[in-house]
């Protein structure tokens, strides 16, 4: 790989990632106004997992994701403005306002649907895989859960139908140790999730330490072997963490049952920094001037936009015949 | 052209017409290619349209109403097959949290065209776990459409809407129906939602069945011809949407109305109906209404209790007949031999 090129895929991963921490961050310094009319669960601190991920697939390449989707959805090229005007509640937003965070939507751009139930969207990914199989599409589909999906007996149905079809997804299990505030080592028999995953003749690997460049490098494989027609699934399980509370704008080590030490050694890893310092100052600087642009944008689009018409409350149950 | 078939029989040439037509119609469910072919309304298909279209799935029902829900977001339409409709319970967060809502809380962006068959059993010692009728669950959910086609006419005609319905729809089937025989034409054809049926026109009561208990309101119908009371006999075929008009119309005319449900009472599809027509006829006539369902137990299997635990047609004739009549009468109408294997003869 020429340095050129290798800064490059830098400079993409950058954008993605920073874009990410920003966006969640002015998300944050404005809840407290109400003007966000629905409860966020932010991905500070895992934003790597979806960047990591997203970078190796093309626009007709779908994801499927969770309740903490904002960083997937932003990730895959689901629309920045779309999501801003989402979570203000108005007709705008990428749901008309009637999904909310926890319900990002971007058809377009492969952003398939994120659901606030653990693990319900799994065996949604492993049938559309069926679809694109049947159908002779070369999409790959990725599911991102996290480590409490694992524990849901749907969890180990999806993958041992994909796993008896050999269907192209990929499985992303972002692993941040908590389901809510309750840790893996309570939850879990054994921390070892990519073992029981191996066991259905899946291929499975642990990626360290919230590292974008190994993730996106391990990902890249999957998919060109999936593009080539080679049999999946795949199974990533992703190390990372969260900062902030499990939903809301805040940090929550007060509440005891993690301590901020454990935090520190994640934050002292930041991929978002990391990338950023590997970049020339002034490359750095564009990007991050772009992206305050598109923030200001975002925002001022979503203060725009009207709430929708109390008749859009009957609209959209069923498509029409 | 007209042919005698049986209900199964209607089932599987629905399925076998649409799949010809559409390759994006797919099958699959418990023991869709296995020998018994779910009471023969799978038999063939996977020979004819191969194991990619036509398969047995693992033990998943979870999974496996996700999964039909990720491939009608591709573009395919799935149908999902459950010889038992108890066993849907272990469908229900996919059904309820995404298939129901997957069109409202994305925008209207995505739509999920996926057909549910499931079946509700009867007799034989069925028992706890083999008796349920859940339609009402599902009525209950905004989202969804239910139907519960008791002719074999309506059975091929709802079933093929139901397949090329871009929206989710519940199909329940009942065991004992799968014997009915009748005349289905040769040609696909559709029975559009929202559309009730009456079955027998009558003046002095309104009587409603739900999926078999049509069957038994049938019945019912001719012990009340007996002693000269004329029950107009409706069959809402689709319980969501439901077309409480020809409902409400028939109310209009008779003042009494009884809804036989094939489930509990409690919360239930003769509860919703009775209430949707109170409101639409008080002030403008006066009414009397009854219901009748499975009695307020876990359906047990030992014969003598599994008898009262439903209705039947004599129970039904003679509960109406204390609704038209006013007071208790005591009146059960000796059981007619003839009466045993009735077919359903509708107009059509």
């Amino acid at each position: 790989m020429s340095s050129r090129k290798a800064k490059s895929i830098e400079q993409r991963l950058y954008y993605s990632l920073h874009r990410i921490r920003r966006v969640e961050e002015e998300i944050a310094r404005i809840y407290p106004t109400d003007k966000i009319k629905s409860p966020v669960h932010l991905s500070i601190g895992q934003e790597a997992v979806s960047v990591g991920v997203c970078e190796t697939l093309r626009k007709d390449d779908v994801v499927f994701g969770t309740y903490r989707g904002h960083a997937l959805y932003l990730a895959k090229g689901g629309d920045l403005k779309k999501m801003i005007a989402e979570l203000y509640g108005k007709i705008d937003g990428c749901a008309k306002g009637k999904g909310g965070s926890m319900h990002l939507v971007d058809v377009d751009n492969g952003v398939i649907g994120t659901s606030a139930v653990v693990a319900t969207t799994i065996p949604e990914a492993v049938g559309y895989a069926y679809a694109m199989k049947y159908q002779h599409k070369e999409s790959v589909v990725v599911s991102f859960f996290g480590d409490g999906a694992v524990d849901e007996g749907v969890f180990y149905e999806s993958l041992n139908f994909a796993a008896l079809k050999r269907l192209p997804v990929i499985f992303v299990c972002e692993n941040n140790f908590y389901a809510i505030h309750t840790h893996q080592t309570k939850r879990q028999s054994k921390p070892n999730i990519c073992d029981r995953v191996i066991t259905y003749g899946i291929q499975a690997e642990r990626v360290k330490n919230n590292d974008v460049l190994r993730l996106y490098e391990r990902v890249s494989i999957a998919v060109e072997s999936l593009r080539r027609g080679e049999t999946g699934p795949y199974f990533f399980e992703c190390m990372t963490y969260r900062w902030r509370e499990h939903v809301g704008p805040d940090e929550d080590f007060h509440l005891g049952y993690r301590t901020r030490e454990e935090a520190k050694t994640w934050i002292d890893s930041d991929q978002v920094e990391r990338i950023g310092k590997m970049l020339e100052a002034e490359q750095r600087k564009e990007i991050e001037q772009k992206v305050e642009s598109e923030l200001m944008e975002a925002f001022a689009f979503a203060e725009r936009s009207q709430f929708p018409d109390p008749s859009e409350l009957y609209t959209d149950l069923f498509k029409e015949m | 052209m007209q042919r005698n078939l049986i209900y199964g029989e209607a089932i599987r040439e629905a399925l076998d017409q649409v799949m010809e037509e559409d390759t994006s119609v797919i099958l699959f469910g418990l023991d869709v290619d296995d020998p018994k072919a779910i009471l023969g309304t799978t038999r063939g298909l996977a020979e004819k349209y191969g194991s990619e279209r036509v398969f047995c799935t693992p033990l998943s029902e979870d999974a496996m109403t996700g999964a039909a829900i990720g491939m009608s977001l591709a573009g395919l339409r799935p149908v999902h097959v459950h010889i038992r409709m108890d066993f849907l319970l272990l469908a229900m967060n996919q059904l309820v949290n995404m298939a129901a809502k997957s069109r409202y809380m994305f925008g209207g962006q995505m739509h999920v065209p996926i057909v549910v068959r499931s079946i509700i059993g009867k007799s034989w010692g069925q028992g706890a776990q083999h008796s349920q009728a859940l339609h009402a669950l599902f009525m209950h959910i905004p989202g969804l459409k239910v139907v519960a086609p008791t002719t074999p006419y309506d059975a091929k005609g709802c079933l093929i809407s139901a397949i090329q319905d871009d929206n989710p729809v519940i199909y329940v089937e009942h065991r004992l129906l799968h014997y009915q025989n009748g005349k289905v034409p040769a040609k696909p054809y559709t029975v559009i939602p929202g559309k009730a049926r009456i079955t027998t026109q009558g003046s002095d009561v309104t009587l409603v069945g739900i999926s078999y208990m049509q069957i038994e309101c049938l019945r019912a119908h001719y012990y009340l011809g007996d002693v000269g009371i004329h029950a107009e006999v409706i069959d809402p075929v689709w319980l969501s949407p439901l077309d409480i008009d020809t409902i409400v119309a028939s109310v209009l005319k008779t003042g009494k109305l009884c809804v036989v449900d094939n489930g509990w009472m409690t919360c239930g599809a003769a509860a919703e109906i009775i209430t949707r027509v109170i409101e639409s006829v008080q002030g403008r006539r006066e009414l009397r209404v009854r219901r009748m369902g499975f009695a307020p137990v876990t359906c047990p299997p030992s014969p003598t209790l599994e008898t009262i635990f439903y209705p039947n047609g004599r129970t039904i004739a003679s509960a109406v007949y204390d609704l038209v009549k006013g007071g208790t009468n005591d009146w059960l109408p000796q059981e007619r031999e003839d009466l045993k294997e009735i077919e359903f003869k509708g107009p059509f």
